[in-house]
């Protein structure tokens, strides 16, 4: 597809941006992931860094017009390595008055507001809560308004499409792209390629998206208003390689891929659908090619049950869920401890207690990971921090899991789970290797489930199809050695101790905290987890300022690294963001003593890096 | 190949800790017997169970096994079974664990038609909790936790069974070896899920429940024993079972003569008429049915996912990490 480029205005016509934010916003109906989507990749395809953050309403299709039913796609690209999808939007695309309503407070001042002018009318401006019309009223004085009829644009130039009545103005989320390509100079290929492939099926619709987009691109080209508020925001200087743009579902599903190839043994993934984390679920059933099984069952408790059953006869077994699904694995959760196989739990958390904000991001189950269990019952939890690294997180688990015969908790988030970031592709030639050795044979006169390797304290993985390894695994107190039941006072003390002791020893085995440090920083902020992308971003504005700022990100939440104490110990004072009521902090001040001061945000939302670096200047300048 | 065995080679070196007298040494005996004969390797055997004085079993068979979470076996076993469909893999419940806490897990397991055996020891009494009404128990029984009679009504774990269209279910006592293992053995070279009822006596909280059923003087003329291809009849063949309008009834066969009479087919696709005979008794008081009540044929859910595994890797070929890594459009920097 070959771009007029004659028509479009000189290059040094368009203002030059190091970065921006743009927001798409509309009724759920209106597509508008869709449209963040495209924009995405074509952003990617251009060669900026980029990252974004959906927003959605919990509802699939709230009544439509409404501030509820309003959903968004927010993406931030730039010329420069950036971490998170921005604060403030400088461009915001408001299909219709409600989504005008609920997101102008957070656009900068002076910024792009583009809105589909056939949606103001009455009925809506009443359902978004307008009593005046905000374009005449003074509402959007002090920004830059383009205003097109999107509606009737639309419709003019799908006519010859073929699509009929209600579907005519489906393809208008593409009009809005199209202007969007034109202010951002986004190729057009890389849209105009996909709706070509994603509706070859339906000619009418490939039609009327690819009319509608072109459309949209000459609209921003031949009206003035567009044509004076035109971006260039460079191509990236990101260090040389393959790059893809992942969101974390899609990653953690092929680090858990990369990690039962890995151990060398099959995967099973057993899990109940729960937003935000079946889409792992819908990524993992599509390569049954691996000889993956996924079985989606008939609740949580059944899907740990499966993965559990699937661990004892040799198979990497993983269940994935929410918080509400955690909750109703944990006595099983249990049984895999008290078993000793290993089994992995991915929980992608979001905003809490019970249904609480499904659709939305929250680190509130790190507490429960670590503690919420019956009985003395540690095990290791382990957080992805980002889209990309919760590929080599979910490794990690795998790793962890199968050397130590122990259940995983692996914790992402539906920030992490639902953004999107560019990734550098692993070299799959030098991924990780750690072979599993399964018992093949008794050492001695009878097999004992419960001999332990001395290093490791693991018990031998003995499966199903072993001659002469039959054995019993479950809940009762078990011999520490032959694995009898056991009611022996000293001995489920001693065994107690065991669990403890082998779920310590992980921190001998995995690599000390590097802390990314200023000379004589007064401050140490610890992140965990998503926060990961805002507190850097925090961070490192907050030393353009001149101040002095250290700061570690923790992968592994239990057990810490061995040097997690020495390195608190360092620093005068300690900051902890976090997308809960300070959890890690009070950990940290359990284990540690020190004086962690918590940083808590619980609005469903990521921080923002400005509300980070706000934070740490206050904390340094407090007494 | 057939290995020899002895009901010695399935005996783990645990003490078997039931009290003296309960129902399930009997069947532990039967399954354990059954075992010896039926030929699967050893190591290919895994019993799980849930939680309950039942739910014991798998430490006294010297198999490969699970003592689960109470309620969960089904689930744990379908994991076991979907993971590797060439072990043959039994549940033992109890009929608190099945029906009440598991039943929902239960039910799923037999519409699925997953490859495990579920054996339920329904003794109609929680009997690891020391005598509390389970979900079997007949209504109004006095308890601990009932003191003025439970106000539950019982299930029929048969037509439970059938409600959920399991393809095989059957129906046992503990007391009778012979049957027991008729029913194990028909379990066993059943494709896919199998349900097996066991009335099994608790002597210490629920003594003499089926009574009816094994004292010398009643037997006969409770028992009604379902065999395949032959005439629904008991009691001597002066009573038999017929069947009007979807309904089982119980026929006096010096009136009526044997043309009236049923004949049993547990292969017949449309579960009514094993739904119908399930209703002949609801608990074992009075004529009640045993042996197999539905044997169909249904895919086996094991087997349709390795061939969904084998499709996929026929059409797409051996999984590739490096081409799914590259699902989204990629790009390179130089
Ligand atoms: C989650 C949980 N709740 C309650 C119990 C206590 N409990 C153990 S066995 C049992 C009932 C057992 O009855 P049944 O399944 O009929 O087995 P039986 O002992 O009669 O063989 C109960 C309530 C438990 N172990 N776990
Ligand atoms: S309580 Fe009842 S079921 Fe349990 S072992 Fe004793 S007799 Fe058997
Ligand atoms: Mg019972």
């Amino acid at each position: 597809m070959a771009i007029t480029q004659d028509s479009a205005p000189p290059i040094s016509d368009r203002e030059r941006r190091q970065r921006v934010v743009i927001r798409f916003a509309g009724d759920s109906g209106d597509g508008m992931q869709l449209a963040g989507a495209r924009f995405t990749d074509a952003s990617a395809a251009f060669g900026n860094d980029l990252a974004t953050l959906p927003n959605f309403p919990a509802e699939i299709r709230a009544p439509a017009g409404t501030l509820a039913g309003v959903s968004a796609f927010q993406i931030h690209i730039a010329g420069g390595d950036i971490l998170t999808p921005g604060d403030a939007p400088d461009v915001l695309v408001a299909m219709n008055p409600a989504a005008l309503k609920k997101n102008l407070d957070d656009v900068m001042p002076g910024g792009v507001i583009v809105i589909n002018t056939d949606s103001f009318e009455e009925r809506n401006l009443a359902k978004a809560g307008y009593e005046t019309d905000p374009r005449e009223d003074g509402t959007l004085d002090g920004y830059n308004v383009l205003a097109a009829p999107m509606d009737e644009l639309t419709k003019e130039a799908v006519k010859d499409s073929g699509v009929q009545g209600r579907e005519v103005l489906r393809s208008k989320n593409f009009f809005a792209l199209g202007a969007l390509a034109w202010m951002f100079d986004r190729p057009q290929e890389t849209t105009l390629d996909w709706v070509a492939e994603k509706f070859a099926a339906k000619p009418e619709v490939l039609a009327a998206n690819t009319a509608a987009f072109k459309a949209g691109y000459n609209y921003g080209i031949t009206t003035e208003a567009f044509a004076h508020s035109t971006f260039e925001v460079p191509a990236a200087d990101l260090p040389p390689g393959e790059y893809t743009n992942v969101v974390g579902n899609q990653t953690i599903a092929w680090g858990l891929i990369a990690g039962a190839q890995a151990a060398g043994i099959p995967l099973f993934y057993a899990s109940y659908p729960i937003t935000p984390a079946s889409d792992v679920l819908h990524e993992l059933a599509r390569h049954k090619n691996f000889g993956i099984k996924t079985f989606q069952a008939e609740d949580e408790i059944a899907a740990v049950g499966l993965a559990l059953g699937a661990a004892f006869v040799g198979h990497l077994g993983v269940t994935g869920t929410s918080g509400p699904g955690v909750a109703l694995k944990s006595e099983t959760i249990s049984l895999a401890l008290m078993a000793e196989l290993p089994l992995i739990i991915l929980n992608v958390q979001r905003g809490g207690p019970s249904t609480g904000l499904p659709t939305k991001t929250e680190q509130s189950d790190l507490m429960m990971s670590i503690h919420g269990r019956h009985g003395d019952a540690p095990l290791p939890v382990i957080a992805a921090s980002s889209p990309g690294d919760a590929f080599d997180a979910a490794i990690e688990a795998c790793r962890i899991a199968i050397k130590y015969m122990t259940p995983v908790i692996l914790l992402s988030d539906g920030y992490i789970g639902t953004s999107s970031e560019p990734w550098l592709l692993p070299d799959s030639a030098n991924l990780p290797s750690f072979p599993t050795s399964f018992a093949t044979h008794i050492e001695g006169k009878e097999f004992m489930p419960y001999l332990r390797d001395p290093e490791t304290l693991a018990r031998p993985w003995a499966v199903p199809g072993t001659p002469g390894l039959e054995h019993r695994v479950g809940g009762l107190e078990k011999d520490q050695l032959t694995g009898d039941v056991s009611y022996d006072p000293i001995n489920h003390e001693v065994m107690t101790l065991l669990r403890e002791q082998k779920v310590a020893a992980v921190a001998n085995d995995i690599p000390d905290i590097e802390v990314e440090d200023d000379a004589d920083a007064e401050l140490l902020v610890v992140g965990w987890g998503s926060t990961y992308s805002a507190t850097r971003a925090g961070v490192n504005n907050t030393r353009l300022e001149g101040y002095k700022v250290a700061h570690i990100h923790l992968r592994h939440l239990h057990p810490f690294a061995n040097n997690l104490g020495e390195v608190l110990a360092r620093y005068p004072k300690v900051l902890v963001p976090e997308l809960n009521r300070g959890q890690l902090s009070r950990l940290l001040r359990a284990e540690f003593l020190v004086p962690a001061i918590s940083f808590s945000k619980v609005q469903g939302l990521p921080f923002k890096a400005a509300e980070i670096k706000d934070k740490i200047i206050e904390t340094l300048e407090m007494p | 190949m057939t290995i020899a065995y002895t009901r010695q080679d399935f005996q783990s070196d645990q003490e078997v800790r039931w009290c003296p007298g309960c129902g399930d040494y009997t069947i532990l005996a039967s399954v354990q017997l059954f075992m010896a004969d039926a030929g699967i390797p050893k190591e290919n055997v895994v019993f799980v169970s849930g939680i309950g004085c039942a739910a014991r079993f798998p430490y006294y068979m010297e198999t490969f096994g699970m003592h689960s979470v109470h309620g969960r076996a089904p689930a744990i076993a379908t994991g076991i079974a979907a993971a590797r469909p060439e072990l043959s893999v039994w549940v033992v419940s109890g009929d608190g664990d099945a029906l009440s806490i598991g039943g929902n897990h239960l039910i799923h397991a037999l519409r699925r038609n997953v490859n495990i055996k579920i054996l339920l020891f329904n003794n109609q009494i929680y009997g690891l909790t020391k005598g509390q009404y389970s979900p079997t128990s007949e209504a109004g029984k006095r308890t601990k936790s009932s003191p003025m009679g439970s106000l539950d009504h019982p299930f029929n774990p048969v037509s439970l069974a059938l409600g959920a269209e399991a393809t095989f279910v059957a129906r046992t006592l503990d007391m009778d070896r012979t049957h027991t293992i008729e029913m194990l053995t028909a379990a066993h070279q059943h494709q896919g899920s199998a349900f097996i009822e066991i009335y099994q006596n608790c002597n210490v909280f629920n003594d003499k429940a089926f009574i009816e059923l094994t004292a010398k003087e009643s037997r006969d003329e409770n028992q009604i024993r379902l065999v395949q291809g032959e005439k629904v009849l008991f009691d001597g063949g002066k009573k038999g079972v017929a069947l009007e309008e979807g309904r089982a009834f119980i026929v006096d066969v010096e009136q009526y003569g044997e043309d009236v009479v049923h004949t049993h087919d547990a292969t017949v696709d449309d579960p009514a008429t094993a739904f119908a005979l399930s209703r002949l008794a609801h608990g074992p008081h009075g004529p009640t049915p045993l042996g197999i009540f539905r044997n169909v044929e249904r895919p086996a859910y094991d087997d349709d996912m390795e061939r969904q595994i084998a499709d996929a890797t026929e059409a797409k070929g051996p999984g590739d990490l490096a081409s799914v890594l590259r699902t989204n459009a990629t790009w390179t920097v130089d």
